[in-house]
């Protein structure tokens, strides 16, 4: 079974929105329509959008980390917005596990906004049918692109690589790896939604060593000590730079 | 949550609705089985019927406002095996319908008798009676399932919810039917007066269980599991938008907490005390005019109450959306 899926790195996202910007060009251009745009300009700008990025604050000043959160649906393995849908327009795909509306038989009732925890879920005031994040379903699988860019726009916007997308139930994929060898992990977990999209930490390099590792004790006969003849000139006794 | 006015008067109509069928039947059935000595007329029944009808009619048209594709609605009985919204779909036309036979066979008299237990006759209309007492009950299951079926709206995710819902379509019923019967059949108001106040009563107690309940909830989600990340002090800076989206307009009900708990005390007092009163009042010296009273004011209190039920639900994903910039 193939679970499609984003993995957002914390740890590199700048939070500079080219996801969103690039995610809102691609999907109000395709042929499900516009996405809602009204005001873009004016008093009180409102629309549709699949993806966003917010900033939080962690910590207390001085000692403050600002993380940049990107979120867009999660595509949940085990989706509570799904069964709720009274018309079926709101499925999970068996090919990818991909989370989509069909918005031809979507009646706009609303009830799966109220069933989705993350709040990734908006009404097209438009259209008036529900929309959410496709993973560029109608780029992934388009044979008419370049290999490499049959990849959801935010993936291909992103600068730092901060989104990577892939099957997370392929464990060789690099997305899996991502997970597992960088603590990836899930948002929410206490509603048993089981989110595909993972999110990875931030992380802080420190090489730990003590004070004895850094003199050699173990080399009592000096034979590697072959430098520390203080009467032969150095290198930068010798030369000027 | 943002409380639909058309949701608010779908479930308060629906409920009121079948609570007045249920109060109609309840009385035949009394009287079939002789705890009663007055039956009510033909007149009482059709009239009944009929009100219960407009009333689960009216309560359709405004759930008709709440879709933004209402030429689709029919599409919305195909997922009853998981949904109870699709549930709702299919049984409130269900109901509609045998009420309206109901109402059909009291009124055209084919009291034809299926069968005699000892001194009980078993006519038409208590069978199809029965068959409506279920399908209003599932109806009712189904309405405060499609709420208390969300697990991580806490406040709803109760059997509470459903017991409300039944309990409050009820004695709003029950408060018509005594209208009803002040109207046209003055000897009926003891019995449903009396049933209305049981019910009232019953109704305040699980009410007022379920604000408790509410009360001492704690949310299970928090600023940090919905961003992952393990600190004790973790602040929005942004949202991510400056203007507005359904995220902030839909999950929220944009009012003052003051007007928030003063709500609570007008439906409290709209609901149970003043209806309470005219209907004791009415007991001793039945009018009218007073049970009017008890009506209106019960039902204005339930769409004081069910603002107030949705706007009670606290749904997580109003973490995200706290700081604009």
């Amino acid at each position: 079974m193939t679970q499609l899926a984003l993995v957002i790195d914390l740890n590199v996202c700048v939070g500079c929105h080219a996801c969103v910007t690039n995610c809102k060009e691609w999907n109000t251009s395709g042929s499900a329509g516009a996405l809602s745009d009204d005001n873009p300009y004016g008093k009180d700008p409102t629309g549709t959008f699949f993806n966003r990025v917010q900033t939080y604050e962690v910590g207390q000043f001085p000692k403050t980390e600002t993380v940049h959160f990107p979120k867009s649906c999660l595509h949940c393995e085990d989706p509570p917005c799904v069964p709720v849908c009274p018309t079926g327009a709101s499925y999970k795909r068996e090919k990818d596990g991909i989370v989509l509306v069909d918005y031809d038989k979507c009646i706009g009732c609303r009830y799966c906004s109220w069933a989705c925890p993350y709040g990734a879920r908006e009404i097209d005031e438009h259209q008036k049918v529900m929309k959410k994040c496709t993973l560029c379903v109608d780029r992934i699988y388009d044979e008419n692109l370049p290999e490499a860019e049959r990849q959801p726009a935010c993936v291909l916007a992103c600068p730092t690589t901060a989104r990577i997308f892939g099957d997370v139930h392929d464990p060789d994929s690099e997305v899996s790896v991502a997970i597992r060898e960088l603590g990836g992990y899930q948002l929410m977990p206490e509603w048993g939604s089981k989110p595909s999209n993972h999110y990875l930490p931030r992380r802080k390099n420190h090489v730990s060593y003590k004070k004895d590792e850094l003199e050699r004790v173990d080399n009592p006969l000096k034979k590697e000590d072959y430098q520390v003849d203080a009467s032969e000139p150095s290198l930068d006794d010798v030369t000027s730079w | 949550m943002q409380p639909a006015f058309s949701v608010i008067f779908l479930t308060t109509l629906i409920g009121m609705g079948q609570g007045l069928f249920l109060a109609l039947y309840t009385g035949q059935v009394y009287f079939v089985l002789n705890v009663v000595d007055k039956a009510s007329t033909v007149t009482f029944y059709s009239i009944g019927s009929a009100v219960s009808l407009g009333l689960l009619m009216l309560g359709l048209v405004a759930s008709v406002f709440h879709l933004g594709r209402p030429e689709r609605a029919w599409r919305s009985a195909a997922m009853w095996r998981t949904s109870w919204l699709s549930r709702e779909v299919i049984v409130l036309p269900t109901v509609m319908g045998l009420i309206f036979l109901y109402g059909l066979v009291h009124y055209m008299g084919w009291n034809l008798t299926v069968m005699t237990i000892g001194a009980v006759v078993i006519d038409l209309s208590l069978i199809i009676g029965l068959v409506t007492t279920l399908a209003v009950f599932s109806l009712y299951i189904a309405t405060g399932m499609i709420y208390a079926c969300l697990k991580f709206l806490q406040e709803w995710h109760s059997p509470l919810t459903v017991i409300n819902y039944i309990l409050l379509g009820a004695v709003s019923g029950f408060t018509m039917a005594t209208l009803i019967a002040a109207y046209k059949q003055p000897e009926l108001i003891p019995f449903f007066a009396g049933w209305s106040i049981v019910l009232l009563v019953l109704a305040f107690i699980f009410r007022g269980a379920s604000l408790i309940r509410n009360k001492r909830l704690r949310p299970k989600s928090t600023i940090q599991t919905a961003i992952g990340i393990r600190h004790n002090q973790i602040k929005q800076k942004a949202m991510g938008f400056m203007g507005g989206s359904m995220n902030t307009r839909d999950f929220f009900h944009g009012k003052t907490a003051l007007f928030f708990r003063s709500v609570k005390s007008v439906f409290m007092i709209l609901v149970f005390a003043i209806p309470l009163v005219m209907l004791i009042i009415a007991l001793i010296k039945p009018s009218v005019m007073i049970l009017a009273i008890a009506t209106a004011s019960m039902y204005l209190g339930l769409v004081a109450e069910r603002w107030y039920f949705f706007a009670e639900g606290n749904h997580p994903q109003n973490i995200y959306y706290q700081v604009i910039a």
